[in-house]
């Protein structure tokens, strides 16, 4: 008798596997939140402060309401429930509550026939304001004591010190997420009081809490629809426009349509931190780290919305990925009337990690040695304690195997020659090319894989056997990634079927997935799909005394002993897991205790031209090897570190918003550069897989890693160019230029 | 005023103002929503469309000057059940995550290689330097287009 494995699957783990919505994708016929539309759906427009604080002397709508083509107009009055939201602290008011707390806040929203009539009725609402001098400095908001929250890790003897001291202020501007796809939603009112919304978002079932508390209504009154997204990357953590469209559906009886323009989303989501970050670094006299001390400072901006969990991020991974048995952190986010800050890739690791790299390229300076040999002389290992919280380090962590790896990638060759094209400025090069300087640049990171800090972090999903093939049920957002091929793959992997499908459900319809975030899906809706697809397998078998389920049924003995109809006979056959990784802790007041899940590492090397009378910066090549657990999809893991590595090249040379008394100056895509083919650098990457412990088939996230070490990486590589400090990301022309006059 | 315009070989007439954009009038009056939104400022791409055999981001063109004009969307490259090379290339290169630029990628490339059936790939970036994509880095969407210019997936 011939064993028949279960494998003989299409489309399974490891393969790089199709996404099965790129077939609309490619052709436009997939629809996003902007795309969607109803019968008799009316638009919404919103009015915003136009300074960053100001108190709200009069509001009349009256003129908006007589419009015609206008059927609502609402502001903070007509909030029937709870009168702020957020996703941590409620202390966002759902419309300027008398006070504005920054630019852009929403003031009122207009429903109306079309969207140029909305805009028009906007405008004609009379408002009367008081302005108020903002607080924009985050150290003037610390001495005030507005902070959303401050942290403190002492882990070691604080009177312990070594030979060599390096110390370092480093400052971080703001990036925006800069997501293509806009914000925007449907709300359809089911005339019961209650709606069905298809709006942008990371985490259906944390908005629903939220819209549900401020509309006053029962949880079943409302449900939230995964809707098509396009890109993320945080910015949609946290609540934009969803409660606004809400009422006004519920207020006109009518399908509402909101989709915010390029400038209300650059005021009206959250952006990475900016940071200041002061640090000491002292080592032995061969670069061992003996002791760091840091004063971490995060601008959290008007509202509170991840900022808690942020600055622990920051703090947590103030040294990165090296021992050291004395760490001495105190970590503060403030509030300002700056734009409120939150989720973005990498959140709270993107800050430090420039911090912590640029201080090892000084220490290997200091005692002599190379950038990647300073960084294996104190690389952690699985066992050690994390640097700061003193955890054990489980699972894999394969430090120095990327480092290895990294190290083999080939550098380009040393000249790109005369075409423009390939030299800082592009055509518009002055510099004669043999003026252009070379550097090359390393950086190494670590972050924490999904929630930490005894969060009660789960994802549920179902997977259901039919006749037709395997349904996977979840309420997962997918923003572009790949979840939804890594469902099917993992599905068909342990079920032996090749037809999956994946159905997004309402909040209705299934539990929490947990947000698309922390670089957490692949592991924990993925564990939720496998730890479901093997209750249904053993279900299956067992019903059917079989050995093993194929496309054609049940096998027992490589014979088919129950064909999919016969194994379906009374409908489908379902499972439902509620997914959790391995327990976190509360930390003590020192920030002590197994506080996070699991880690994951990557490492880069930047290769940068620089023109150095222009202050220009072509970045030609970064390198990566990363630490992926195991590539559930291959292509699609090769597309989480070239994507997330250009947005790192982005904070390094082009991408800040330019705030100026908390009023965004370059809200637009003609004004906040974002990378284009041309600023891309080629990539080469080298995947590292070592089975994690809980991630299914031993799978990490890999969203995260590639935007936390590539920034400090291609600033490392401009300094080697340049013999500049560049302690602030990002690098301007104007940090660079003059260098013919420095000699 | 009405304007009529060719939309992937079909005449189709529109009342809307002389000031809205092509892109308002092809997604919201004609319902064909491939084409993006994302920007208004023509720097993004993800509203690219061919005007008279053009490259040109639709948000910029206003509707008043279109008259007799032949518009190609995303929507009319695929044949039936067909795709174009462009897209199939894409899709097989894993050059789609979000999927938001993906159609004015699309539009664009396959006017660059009408145009030029074999660029380098300094040619490829040139031409496609006015899409922007915030997901995959380029790397993806240009391995896609070197293969279709060594003459791979035609």
């Amino acid at each position: 008798m011939t064993t028949i494995t279960s494998r003989r699957v299409v489309g399974g783990v490891g393969e790089s596997v199709r996404r099965p919505d790129g077939i609309p994708k490619v052709t436009g016929g997939f629809a996003y939140a902007s795309d969607l539309v109803a019968d008799r759906m009316l638009w919404g427009a919103t009015l915003r402060s136009p300074f960053a604080r100001a108190r709200l002397v009069a509001l009349d709508t009256a003129p908006a309401l007589a419009m015609p083509g206008v059927h609502a107009v609402l502001t903070q009055d007509d909030v029937p429930g709870s009168a702020t939201f957020g996703q941590v602290d409620q202390d966002q008011p759902v419309f300027c509550d008398g006070e504005a707390r920054y630019w852009g806040e929403p003031v009122a929203v207009v429903a109306a026939d079309d969207p140029e009539t909305a805009r028009l009725a906007v405008n004609a609402i009379l408002v009367e304001w008081d302005e108020l001098p903002p607080v924009t400095d985050s150290e003037q908001a610390a001495d005030a004591g507005s902070v959303f929250r401050e942290m403190e890790i002492r882990r070691g003897d604080p009177a312990v010190g070594g030979s060599v001291v390096i110390e370092g202020l480093y400052e971080i501007a703001t990036q925006d997420q800069a997501p293509l796809g806009p914000e925007a939603g449907l709300a359809i009112p089911d005339h019961q009081g209650g709606l069905d919304l298809y709006i942008t978002s990371q985490w259906v079932h944390v908005d629903h809490r939220q819209i549900v508390a401020c509309l006053g209504v029962t949880d079943d009154q409302v449900r939230c629809h995964p809707a098509g997204i396009g890109g993320a990357f945080g910015a949609r953590e946290d609540i934009s426009l969803h409660i606004h469209i809400a009422l006004l559906a519920l207020r006109t009886g009518r399908p509402i349509k909101m989709v915010y323009n390029r400038t209300e989303s650059f005021a009206g989501h959250v952006k990475r931190h900016p940071a200041r970050m002061w640090y000491r670094h002292e080592s032995d006299a061969d670069g061992h780290l003996v002791k760091v001390t840091a004063r971490l400072l995060l601008d959290g901006g008007a509202y509170a919305h991840t900022s808690p969990a942020v600055i622990a991020n920051a703090a947590y991974f103030t040294v990165g990925p090296y021992r050291c048995d004395n760490v001495f952190v105190e970590a503060v986010v403030v509030r300002t009337n700056n734009p409120p800050a939150g989720a973005m890739r990498g959140f709270g690791v993107v800050q430090t990690c420039f911090a912590h790299e640029s201080q090892m390229d000084l220490l290997a300076d200091a005692v002599g040695v190379g950038p990647l040999e300073v960084r294996r002389r104190n690389a952690l290992v699985v066992g050690d304690p994390l640097n700061t919280s003193g955890q054990t380090i489980e699972g894999s962590l394969p430090t120095l195997e990327v480092l290895d790896a990294l190290a083999s990638i080939p550098l380009p060759a040393e000249s790109e020659g005369s075409d423009p094209r390939r030299l800082p400025g592009g055509t518009g090069l002055t510099t004669p090319p043999a003026a252009v300087r070379r550097g090359v640049g390393y950086a190494f990171g670590i972050k924490n894989l999904a929630f930490s800090e005894a969060f009660d972090d789960y994802a549920d999903a179902r997977v259901a056997l039919t006749s037709a093939g395997v349904e996977v049920h979840t309420a997962a957002i997918e923003v572009g990634q790949g979840l939804v091929t890594v469902c099917q793959q993992i599905a068909r992997t342990v079920l032996g079927v090749d037809r999956v499908a994946v159905i997004w459900d309402d909040t209705s319809k299934i539990g929490s997935a947990g947000s698309t975030s922390a670089s957490r899906q692949t592991q924990m809706t993925g564990g939720a799909v496998h730890a479901a697809a093997v209750g249904l397998l053993e279900e299956i078998l067992a019903t059917h005394d079989g050995d093993e389920l194929t496309n054609e049924g049940v096998r027992r003995a490589d014979e088919l002993v129950a064909t999919m109809t016969e194994v379906c006979t009374d409908g489908p056959i379902e499972h439902t897991v509620r997914f959790r990784h391995p327990p976190t802790e509360e930390s003590d007041e020192f920030g002590q205790g197994a506080v996070h899940a699991g880690f994951a590492v990557a490492a880069h090397r930047a290769v940068v031209d620089v023109d150095p009378d222009l202050g220009l910066v072509r970045v030609l090549q970064v390198d990566t090897a990363q630490d992926v657990g195991k590539a559930l999809n291959p292509d699609a893991v090769v597309g989480q570190m070239e994507g997330g590595i250009l947005m790192g090249v982005g904070l390094a040379v082009m991408e800040e918003l330019v705030i100026d008394a908390g009023v965004i100056l370059n809200p637009t895509f003609t004004d906040y550069l974002l990378p284009t083919f041309l600023d891309a650098p080629d990539v080469e990457t080298r995947m590292i897989e070592e089975p994690d412990h809980w991630g299914p088939f031993g799978a990490k996230g890999v969203g995260e890693p590639p935007t936390i070490s590539s920034t400090p990486a291609v600033v490392a590589a401009i300094r080697a160019a340049t013999g500049r400090p560049l302690t602030r990301v990002p690098v301007r022309p104007e940090d660079i230029v003059g260098l013919n006059r420095d000699a | 005023m009405t304007v009529t315009i060719i939309v992937n070989g079909e005449p189709r007439a529109t009342a809307a103002a002389g000031w809205e954009s092509l892109l308002s009038v092809l997604r919201d009056e004609f319902g064909l929503r491939g084409s993006k939104d994302a920007c208004e400022q023509g720097e993004c791409g993800s509203c690219t469309v061919l005007l008279d055999g053009d490259s040109v981001c639709s948000c910029l063109v206003m509707i008043g000057d279109c008259e007799g004009a032949r518009v190609a969307t995303v929507e009319g490259l695929a044949q039936a059940d067909v795709l174009h090379s462009v897209q199939q290339a894409l899709l097989e290169a894993g050059g789609v995550q979000c999927g938001f630029c993906t159609p004015g990628f699309v539009v664009a490339g396959a006017h660059l290689l009408e145009q030029n059936p074999h660029p380098t790939e300094d040619e490829i970036k040139e031409a496609l330097a006015g899409n922007i994509c915030r997901c995959t880095g380029y790397g993806a969407i240009l391995r896609a287009f070197v293969r279709l210019a060594a003459g791979e997936g035609k």
